[in-house]
């Protein structure tokens, strides 16, 4: 598999961070944190081809390397893509927010337990099957067959 | 070449572990091959946090994004709608949602009620005691008195309605509308040494738990405790044939890659509406010059999926989000024909729970509900755990043009021609996802939704193959007859989903298993004259 180049992980770090900056009001860091930026890095996997379009795509908006231009052209850059939409920018979403929604601070912030789902699974309530009361009196309504 | 067997089945998914262990009773040699591999309950992805990510990538239901050594690929590009399989013991059943409806009676005579597509050779009542062993095989939780259907009688109470599911009933009473708790193919007490449900909420990336009902669980410990002789890791390429135009075997690669001849006396396809008549079409010979039991040319047509609409609502209140199985409620109100609808059939609402962290986020930013930049966090809050809605899955008629046929160019890893799917959604299918989107929204309307969104068609939602090698008792306007067994090689069975005459609007996987095990069944009672 591919790697990105140096001037590619620069610019996917500053579109990473431009995507989900850190937040001092949630206390959530960015998804250009050293920890999680690793983490996209690391799992870019099958959207690799996907994701090298969309930092030329970037670049060639930018005219240059998409991380070297200035925050508004690139504001303008990211406002331009993401109006063009496509298979490249579910891409980058996708890399971006499945690491970012994993980490633990940020897990945290949501109120959800720092934990994979298994092996303690979770609470559902069973909820309020009265509610089921009219349907039960209703009569029998499939199609009878010849 | 391979010492004789009695039977050599293709597949080990939903079908071919029913008709194993059917058959196993008999004695005979019984030989399944597997093109996958077993999974490990410790492989699921719910075992880490990166679970939806691994959903995302190497459990991802798409063959070809998933795109695994045990995969195939398939030419998607002229189908409206792209297939979603699983390859490996347990097939489909491993990524399924584990919705387990049966048809309705009048789903197998659409042609005398309705005036379209065909009959089936069978009918309800027919399949009815198959139904009802394979509800004990699999282990179905629901809720007896469903006025939808005639009477059944599930094996453990219903999955929890949670605060998803009561928010939607309270929706669906207030319009008068039928709904019901879902059969649903997950244990949700401990039942025949399968552990319960603990809602990981993650049933479409496999279940850790194993409450879940996938045929690796249930079909093939039975049928392998029985005798049968289960290979993985080996790919058939064709059935051959003998001068007596009966099927000789199979050819397949082995796990080194090495072709191996398995002789036996008779074969039986189990692997899905694309997987059979794959191997149909590459078993030409001079004698089966289009492949083998194709004398009607209809083997690859009638190609049937359930179009998907999703509806889908945000809520003030909280919902189960994350927790809990997606099955939940569902909804047969606009499942029989009412001419007044401008469509004939009809569709299930199946209802759903909620979503994880990072498909919501994925969907917010799609729907361009959560932006980029300092406002995410704020629009991601207002949307997470306060999310649920419903599928509209819609029967599919069969039409011949909708077929699959071998790609001329595209070939799997070990240079096995692929199945290339052409397929256009009907006029009909149109109309009726148009209106389940329409009465969809009013039933969020009603259960307090302030955000309504929908997908007018599921791209990559082709989960369920069906006609492509049909049942029926004319041999020139279908490929098996009325149990199963080929009109043109009589000792070739199917048992899959190819079988199907019409699609009806509920998930097939729990009729798929109650036909193999109606085959099974009539060839035990027909040993002695099986080939006749």
């Amino acid at each position: 598999m591919q790697n990105l180049t140096d001037d590619e992980t620069r610019s996917l770090r500053c579109v990473a961070g431009m995507m989900i900056p850190a937040s001092a009001a949630h206390a959530v860091p960015g998804a250009d944190d050293d920890t999680i930026f690793a983490d996209i890095v690391a799992g870019i996997g099958r959207d690799m081809a996907h994701v090298k379009q969309a930092l030329h795509r970037l670049d060639h908006l930018a005219g240059d390397t998409f991380a070297d231009r200035d925050l508004a052209t690139r504001l303008t850059d990211i406002g331009t893509f993401q109006k063009d939409g496509g298979v490249e920018l579910a891409a980058l979403n996708r890399i971006v927010v499945q690491c970012y929604y994993r980490d633990d601070r940020v897990m945290r912030s949501l109120g959800m337990d720092v934990r994979p789902p298994f092996p303690k699974g979770f609470e559902v309530e069973q909820g309020d099957w009265s509610l089921l009361d009219p349907v039960r009196a209703r009569p029998a309504f499939y199609r009878r067959t010849p | 070449m391979l010492e004789r067997v009695d039977v050599v089945i293709i597949g080990a998914g939903a079908s071919g572990g029913a008709v194993a262990w059917s058959l196993a009773e008999t004695k005979m040699r019984i030989v399944c091959l597997e093109q996958g591999d077993w999974t490990k309950p410790t492989d699921y992805p719910s075992n880490g946090r990166d679970w939806e990510a691994r959903q995302l990538a190497e459990f991802n239901y798409s063959p070809n994004r998933r795109a695994r050594e045990t995969d195939y690929p398939i030419n998607e590009d002229d189908s409206a709608i792209r297939v979603a399989n699983f390859n490996g013991v347990g097939g489909g059943t491993i990524l399924y949602a584990g919705h387990y409806p049966r048809f309705h009676p009048s789903d197998f005579r659409v042609r005398s009620l309705d005036g379209v597509a065909d009959d089936w050779p069978i009918d309800y009542e027919t399949l009815a005691p198959y139904y009802a062993e394979n509800d004990r095989m699999t282990g179905v939780s629901g809720l007896a008195g469903d006025p939808a259907y005639p009477p059944k009688q599930p094996m453990m109470p219903p999955l929890p309605l949670g605060k998803s599911g009561a928010t939607l009933a309270r929706g669906l009473n207030r319009l008068g509308w039928h709904w019901w708790p879902s059969d649903s193919a997950i244990a949700s007490t401990d039942y025949e040494g399968r552990a319960g449900c603990i809602n990981l909420g993650h049933c479409t990336g496999g279940c850790a738990q194993g409450a879940k009902a996938s045929s690796d669980i249930t079909y093939w410990p039975a049928a392998i405790r029985a005798g049968v002789e289960l290979r993985t890791r080996c790919r058939v390429r064709e059935i051959t044939t003998n001068e007596h135009g009966m099927a000789s075997g199979v050819v397949y690669y082995d796990a080194a890659g090495v072709e191996q001849f398995q002789p036996a006396e008779v074969v039986i396809l189990a692997c899905n509406g694309i997987g059979t008549p794959r191997i149909l079409l590459n078993s030409k010979s001079t004698r089966f010059p289009n492949g083998i039991a194709n004398s009607s040319g209809l083997v690859g047509k009638n190609l049937m999926f359930h179009p998907y609409a999703r509806i889908y609502g945000y809520f003030d209140e909280v919902t189960d989000g994350y927790r809990g199985p997606g099955n939940c409620i569902w909804s047969q109100q606009f499942y029989e024909t009412d001419p007044s609808r401008g469509f004939v059939r009809g569709y299930t609402y199946e209802f759903a729970r909620g979503q994880g962290p990072v498909q919501a986020a994925i969907q917010g930013m799609g729907t361009g509900r959560i932006p980029w930049g300092e406002a995410h966090h704020d629009a991601y809050r207002k949307l997470f755990c306060h999310r649920t809605g419903m599928v509209g899955i819609c029967e599919d008629l069969p039409e011949e043009h909708n077929r699959v046929t071998l790609d001329p160019i595209l070939k799997d890893s070990n240079g096995i021609p692929a199945p290339k799917i052409t397929y256009t959604l009907s006029e009909n299918s149109r109309r009726m996802l148009d209106h389940a989107i329409a009465r969809g929204t009013e039933i969020l309307k009603a259960a307090g939704a302030h955000d309504i969104g929908s997908d007018p068609l599921i791209l990559d939602g082709g989960w369920h193959l069906m006609g492509t090698a049909r049942m029926g008792k004319d041999p020139e306007r279908s490929v098996v007859n009325e149990w199963g067994r080929s009109h043109d090689v009589k000792n070739l069975f199917i048992v899959d989903g190819s079988l199907f005459v019409t699609s009806a609007g509920v998930n097939p996987t729990c009729t798929i298993q109650a036909l193999a095990l109606y085959v099974a069944d009539n060839m035990k009672k027909r040993l002695a004259t099986l080939f006749d």
